[in-house]
């Protein structure tokens, strides 16, 4: 059994920001945490009930409270903003795409198209895998999430990549992969029966071996 | 003013007072008196917590054992279980309904009628000095609304297609169409019933308004008032505002539904998000509804039991309003991943960092209360003690998802099911079994057993501890939540041995409640007598007989002073109630009457 409290390695470009801040945060709730319940547990102990004691009648002190008020607000406020600049990398300040590809999440399959040799979607060179995904290291992938029927939840834990899929809308997921190798694709949103069932697999290549890749599947699925 | 002066001419001619003896239905059944429908509301909500329960423990079967035959499960019919020579196997249908209906009955049919129906009827005509609510006939609809509304939703695990199957949250399209999930009827049954139980709580809101502005007693004035009844006052308003949203959302998605409409079908012109929106604009409320009347409870059982006066009552109550604003302007946290613009992420992540401030000055003046106090550590102190140390865990817990990078990794994930026991369980239900045990002799006339409460208490917190703090580690390694078979995946599939710990004391946790159960029944008729006033508190509702008669207060109580004046320098004792008056000053004073009007400045 893992009791551990250390997120699992990653391996995209914007995990190792992820991590950072989760950890910041770990550090901060956890001093927090042993702070608050050692002094619980303390008065607990020591001022539990015993003949002849008697409680201080005290209504209390607003210095003390406008400091826990202060220091919490500033805390949280830091957290906040260091949040802010990685979200923003991760979700909002889209890079220029090295690959595109199309991610379309039905009950209960991902459907991948990619651009084939001419580059572009939307072309009759386009060829499509299922439950998988084939990226090539160190390159941008930008996909545009889809979903043909309810909602799904685009999941790549090694990236710490997570995105729904809405039905009627595209939204733009990227991510850059730092190390080739076999990953996991979840669907994390609840989507019917077969829920369970919605995972798949992404491959990370070099470079070389993406190009491979990409032009035999792009003969084999040729009419 | 003028209802209170009418209120109290009636009551100096003994208008309400009359004490006949009702016939057995108008006592006990088409009751009209608070003391009674919280009673109700009690019974009927503990046999829903007791049902949720059951249904988490074959849920948790199902995660400890993936896909293997549940015992007894050859007791429930083909359409839950699939029956195999070896015994049945659940099927993935109703593992969905499972947690639908966990979610939904946990929190719609036992932590909020318990918290609201219960407390707030019970508590606060008694602590301000009202004889009953204001609208009593009202009150009693309300109780009757939600008994059909719970009838309805339990039958519908016995429909075609069986139990709703989308989720507590029932997140549309998937719920919007029986085509998705196979559920027809029953989450059109989901709907309805949800729809009637909030017309339930709408007529529970407007009522207890409607007493605490107008009903309060000579001299109760607001920043007099225990901050449980607080507590419920604001939590009233939010339920005031946010159920019609909910209910406008239900009937949309009903009619979706039944009647072709769109409102939240892509395919006919629909927004799926709307949906989103519109739950978790009533839904983020809906967690304060859920959390303040529990803060407040374990406020009146701490400072009591600390012998010591609540440490800052106002920043208190100024805590308990802001939540209640802020409130509001968080929903999109739950919404991060949904597809909403992400530059709205940001917003809503500065609006939750920043309602986890009055969150934490509520837990700092807690801890405040019990410094230099003389704890009695006894049941109702231990689960309050209980209620704030898990409170922190599940308010720090909190941050990391309220952080929208970290949220990426760890929405729905088994950590979101970690932070939410953690609130509602750890916090919400330890305050109930606290404020049910402390004023269970009021209740009653009985106190309920003490040494099986510390057992219940001890096996209770213990197993709660060992189900739900591993919680945090599965989702850590990234298991999502509302997931029939993780082993499906490879990377989830070491987890199980994770799983089977957590399933098995969740089957103890479950089986120690029976402790609680067995105390409650056998004290109603065999536990120590109580006094008017067992645990030497100062609020109103101790100066009356347990249980209080009908129209609670012989005569019209006069406050003097704050609800936590404990150890006072004033007073012989280490209590002072709120009606005792202060010593008499050898001046004319002592020759002016009673006051009989409120004073102004409660206005």
């Amino acid at each position: 059994m893992n009791w551990s409290w250390m997120l699992p390695p990653s391996f995209s470009t914007v995990s190792g920001d992820i991590d950072g801040i989760y950890m910041v945060i770990l550090w901060i709730t956890g001093i927090t945490f042993f702070i608050t319940e050692g002094l619980l547990f303390y008065f607990i102990f020591k001022y539990r009930h015993k003949e002849g004691r008697k409680a201080t009648y005290d209504h209390g002190s607003t210095k003390m409270e406008i400091a826990w008020t202060m220091v919490p607000l500033v805390i949280v406020l830091w957290i906040g903003a260091i949040s802010k600049g990685v979200w923003d990398t991760v979700k909002v300040d889209v890079p220029p795409a090295d690959l595109e590809v199309i991610v379309t999440g039905k009950q209960f399959e991902w459907t991948v198209t990619y651009p084939g040799p001419d580059g572009a979607l939307g072309t009759s060179d386009d060829f499509e895998t299922l439950n998988e995904l084939h990226v090539p290291e160190d390159q941008a992938v930008v996909i545009t999430l889809r979903s043909e029927d309810v909602l799904h939840s685009f999941f790549l834990p090694e990236m710490r990549i997570k995105q729904d899929a809405v039905p009627g809308q595209d939204i733009t997921v990227w991510f850059e992969a730092i190390q080739p190798g076999d990953y996991t694709i979840g669907c994390a949103e609840l989507c019917g029966i077969g829920h369970t069932t919605m995972g798949g697999t992404l491959t990370v290549y070099t470079a070389e071996d993406f190009q491979a890749w990409s032009s035999s599947q792009a003969q084999q699925q040729q009419p | 003013m003028s209802t209170i002066e009418q209120e109290m001419a009636h009551a100096a001619k003994g208008g309400h007072h009359d004490h006949h003896e009702l016939p057995f239905i108008r006592k006990y059944i088409f009751s009209t008196d608070h003391k009674m429908i919280a009673k109700q509301f009690m019974f009927v909500s503990l046999f829903f917590l007791v049902i949720g329960g059951l249904l988490a423990t074959m849920m948790r079967w199902q995660l400890g054992w993936p896909s293997e035959p549940m015992p007894g499960g050859m007791m429930l019919p083909d359409a839950m279980m699939a029956p195999t020579p070896d015994g049945a196997i659940m099927l993935p249908e109703f593992y969905n309904s499972l947690v639908t209906m966990h979610g939904t009955i946990m929190i719609f049919f036992a932590i909020m009628p318990l918290l609201v129906g219960l407390f707030g009827n019970l508590l606060i005509p008694l602590q301000i000095g009202a004889e009953d609510m204001a609208f009593p006939r009202l009150n009693m609809i309300s109780f009757w609304l939600a008994v059909p509304a719970g009838i309805l939703m339990l039958s519908s695990f016995a429909v075609e297609g069986g139990a709703a199957g989308a989720g507590w949250t029932s997140y549309a399209p998937l719920s919007a169409s029986g085509e998705w999930t196979g559920v027809y009827l029953g989450q059109q049954l989901w709907l309805v019933s949800l729809t009637i139980l909030g017309f339930s709580s709408l007529v529970g809101a407007v009522n207890y308004i409607t007493t605490v502005i107008n009903m309060r007693a000579p001299g109760m004035t607001w920043f007099r008032m225990p901050l449980a009844t607080w507590a419920l006052f604001v939590t009233a308003i939010l339920i005031l505002l946010a159920i019609p949203i909910l209910a406008g959302a239900l009937i949309m998605l009903l009619f979706d539904q039944t009647l072709g409409t769109g409102f939240f079908r892509p395919e006919v012109g629909g927004e799926p998000l709307l949906w989103q929106h519109l739950f978790w604009f009533f839904g983020h409320p809906e967690v304060y509804i859920l959390i303040l009347p529990a803060m407040g409870i374990a406020s009146e059982v701490l400072s009591n039991r600390a012998r010591k006066p609540i440490f800052g009552y106002h920043s208190m109550v100024l805590a308990i309003i802001s939540i209640g604003f802020l409130g509001w302007i968080v929903w999109g946290h739950h919404m991060f991943m949904s597809g909403m613009n992400p530059l709205l992420g940001t917003s809503f992540m500065i609006s939750t960092m920043a309602i986890a401030v009055p969150s934490a000055i509520k837990t700092f003046n807690w801890l405040a209360t019990v410094w230099k106090g003389d704890l009695h550590l006894d049941s109702p102190m231990l689960y309050a003690l209980a209620f704030v140390s898990m409170f922190i865990i599940g308010g720090l817990s909190g941050i990391f998802m309220a952080s929208t990078p970290v949220d990426i990794y760890i929405h729905d994930t088994y950590f979101i099911v970690a932070h939410i026991h953690y609130v509602l369980f750890g916090g919400s239900l330890f305050a109930i079994f606290a404020g049910i045990t402390f004023w269970y002799p009021k209740m009653f006339g009985r106190m309920m057993n003490e040494t099986l409460n510390k057992v219940h208490f001890a096996l209770t917190f213990v197993f709660y501890n060992l189900v739900f703090w591993p919680m945090h580690n599965l989702g850590l390694q990234g298991m999502m939540r509302r997931i029939y078979d993780f082993t499906q995946y490879d990377y989830l599939a070491p987890l199980q041995p994770m799983n089977q710990f957590i399933s098995i004391f969740v089957f103890l946790l479950v089986a120690s409640q029976s402790v609680y159960a067995f105390n409650f029944f056998w004290s109603l008729f065999k536990g120590e007598r109580a006094g008017n006033n067992p645990w030497d508190s100062n609020t109103l509702e101790w100066t009356v007989p347990s249980p209080p008669p009908h129209g609670n207060f012989p005569e019209m109580p006069v406050v003097y002073r704050g609800p936590y004046e404990y150890s006072s320098p004033e007073s012989d004792t280490d209590f002072y109630p709120q009606t005792q008056p202060p010593p008499s000053k050898p001046s004319v004073q002592a020759l002016i009457p009673e006051p009989v009007t409120p004073t102004p400045e409660g206005f």
